[in-house]
């Protein structure tokens, strides 16, 4: 029986506990405390005590001065550029391909699967995987350039630094296209067919409708992609750590090679570990910042437009399910 | 002029397939050689390093491989128990919370999404130096918890269900639930959860294989063997004291990414609407 003027309010603080709960425990607080070692003398394995330094801000002066987290940040940021270009140009074009009404491309389905399968496969089997692939003097790689008659001698990728970036670039690359493809098609999707038909009664050729109607709409999804793409690339992490252990000579060290070696690599600076991971929060919490005036709620025809779109792939999800 | 417009179309189209196929087989070909070379002798592959079809040195590779320190066993049941445990968490907490953003009015429930939204990229790369003393001083270093306790507040899922609750939840449901005499948490359990279970279920495969290929925090954390996850397992192979065994680290990153290959090929039409699912909260 329904009691008269029950409040349900409560439930939804009731509902929300456990997440809050868990986040300020598992994450909020040490984000303080990493805040707070940033400030301290801290190093050395089994230490937790607090010894402020008379100099606060000396851990991040040296930080920002050291010539190696320098080479981390510009590493960082030429391996993600090197890997976001073509990531973006090939997931472009597949996107015109795919959702292009005129070609018709048949078997769709199983190149997006074949395509989209490196993402889900763990990071660090493909660094070790690309590790032996990329070998040197025999290796797949090598054995496959030198039959096609690419090279006459086996190259050593490991060795030079633009190759060994060039390869981390590749993976990331590798790894990632597919994701970014099926997003854009998402995108695609979402537009309004009217547009396409009216553009195609008028006699626009693909270019002109991919650059005059398509591009143009998928500009916030585009946005979202960049932004998601870079706070994941400054993350960068498992593919530099095991493929060449940021080496050769420290070309492929990205900031959180860094931060892990300067903490738990045989040094243990848990200090200077931390003032760089916050330095790194600083520079993803701006990046949220962008992507949160990206997402936050648009016009209601565009509100809409994303029920109706979810409403659809629901309904399909729901009779594979039941299948 | 007709033909020549059909004539380059067909050309495009070839350009097209071929392009398509290149890629299908960058994708295959790096697993192709992992998989064939996992049954291969050190001295096959030193000789001729691609192969198509397997060879007959599966089972003494497999004896060299947990001979040392690789052990795929515990490996395995450690990812399991930190996946399984982490992903049950992360969708039923992140339902439950977004059940909460979605049924009732309360005063704040606005500024709490807002709060989500403000959370939502935040990466648990960037405290894991507070995040390791926190667990070091309370002794769980090498406790698989840390792994799985977190996921409890993961806000990436609590947007995307509730966007997804928004869309497909008619709140008379609830009010007739109530009608009847259900409790609210009866309510979300018996009548809520259900209707949620295609998001339910893409958002598990993404949680299990996250949790499952997660390197950072693991490498952190623990330090004893019996305690590794399969990542940890496949930095191993990294050693000195593989250097010289090629098919057995072949095999060994095989055994690593065996279960996601099942996973992905049962499964990989809801993983890739799920993905498309993902974008949509543009």
């Amino acid at each position: 029986m329904r009691r008269k003027g029950i409040n349900y309010a409560k439930y939804g603080y009731i509902f929300s506990i456990p997440f809050v709960v868990t986040f300020l425990i598992f994450s909020l607080y040490p984000i303080l405390y990493t805040t707070v070692i940033g400030f301290t003398d801290l190093r050395g394995l089994g230490r937790t005590d607090i010894n402020f330094l008379d100099n606060p801000f000396q851990n991040f002066q040296i930080i920002l001065t050291n010539a190696t987290f320098q080479k981390a940040l510009s590493n960082t940021a030429l391996i993600w550029i090197m890997n976001f270009i073509p990531q973006m140009l090939v997931a472009f074009l597949l996107t015109a391909w795919f959702t292009n009404r005129r070609f018709k491309v048949r078997g769709q389905g199983v190149f997006k699967v074949l395509i989209y399968m490196p993402n889900i496969i763990t990071a660090a089997t493909i660094a070790l995987l690309f590790y032996s692939l990329f070998g040197y003097p025999k290796g797949p790689v090598n054995d496959v350039l030198m039959a096609f008659g690419l090279t006459d001698e086996p190259m050593n990728f490991h060795l030079q630094k633009w190759t060994a970036r060039t390869v981390v670039a590749f993976i990331q690359f590798w790894m990632w296209y597919g994701h970014t493809m099926i997003v854009l098609i998402a995108g695609v999707l979402g537009i309004s067919p009217t547009l396409f038909e009216a553009a195609e009664i008028d006699g626009a050729s693909a270019p002109q409708i991919f650059f005059r109607i398509t591009l143009p709409r998928l500009k916030t999804i585009v946005l979202y992609t960049l932004v998601t793409s870079m706070i994941g690339g400054l993350q960068m992490f498992d593919i530099p750590k095991l493929f060449l252990l940021g080496g050769p000579d420290s070309a492929t060290l990205t900031t959180s090679v860094f931060i892990y070696n300067q903490a738990f690599s045989g040094s243990y600076l848990y200090n200077r570990a931390a003032a760089a991971s916050m330095i790194m929060f600083v520079i993803i919490s701006i990046l949220s910042a962008l992507l949160f005036f990206i997402l936050r709620d648009r016009d209601p025809g565009r509100a809409r437009r994303r029920e109706r779109e979810l409403r659809r792939i629901a309904r399909t999800l729901d009779g594979e399910v039941s299948v | 002029m007709k033909m020549g417009m059909l004539a380059s179309r067909n050309s495009t189209k070839a350009v097209i397939y071929i392009v398509c196929i290149f890629l299908a087989l960058i994708s295959i070909f790096p697993f192709w050689i992992m998989f064939m070379n996992a049954t291969r002798s050190t001295f096959e592959i030193q000789q001729n390093s691609v192969a198509f079809w397997p060879s007959t040195f599966l089972s003494s590779n497999w004896k060299i491989l947990v001979g040392k320190s690789f052990n795929p066993l515990t490996g395995f049941m450690n990812s399991m128990l930190v996946s399984t445990g982490a992903t049950l968490g992360a969708v039923y907490f992140s339902s439950l919370t977004a059940y909460a953003l979605v049924a009732y009015s309360w005063k704040l429930r606005q500024p709490f999404f807002t709060f989500i939204m403000a959370i939502l990229m935040i990466p648990a790369q960037v405290s894991s130096i507070g995040f390791y003393q926190f667990m070091y001083s309370i002794h769980w270093t090498n406790s698989l918890w840390p792994l799985i306790l977190p996921a409890i507040a993961t806000p990436a899922m609590v947007f995307f269900m509730r966007q997804y609750l928004m869309a497909t939840l008619s709140l008379e449901i609830v009010d007739s639930a109530r009608i009847d005499g259900a409790g609210e948490f009866y309510t979300f359990n018996r009548i809520i959860l259900p209707i949620m279970k295609p998001a339910i279920a893409t958002q598990a495969i993404f949680s299990f294989v996250f949790s499952w290929n997660n390197l950072f925090l693991p490498l952190i954390l623990l330090t004893n063997n019996k305690k590794y996850t399969m990542p940890i397992m496949v930095s191993l192979l990294r050693g000195d004291i593989y250097k010289t065994e090629y098919g057995s680290v072949y095999l060994g990153l095989a055994l690593t990414v065996l279960p996601l290959f099942v996973i992905y090929f049962l499964l990989s039409k809801y993983i890739i609407a799920g993905v498309a699912l993902g974008a949509l909260k543009e």
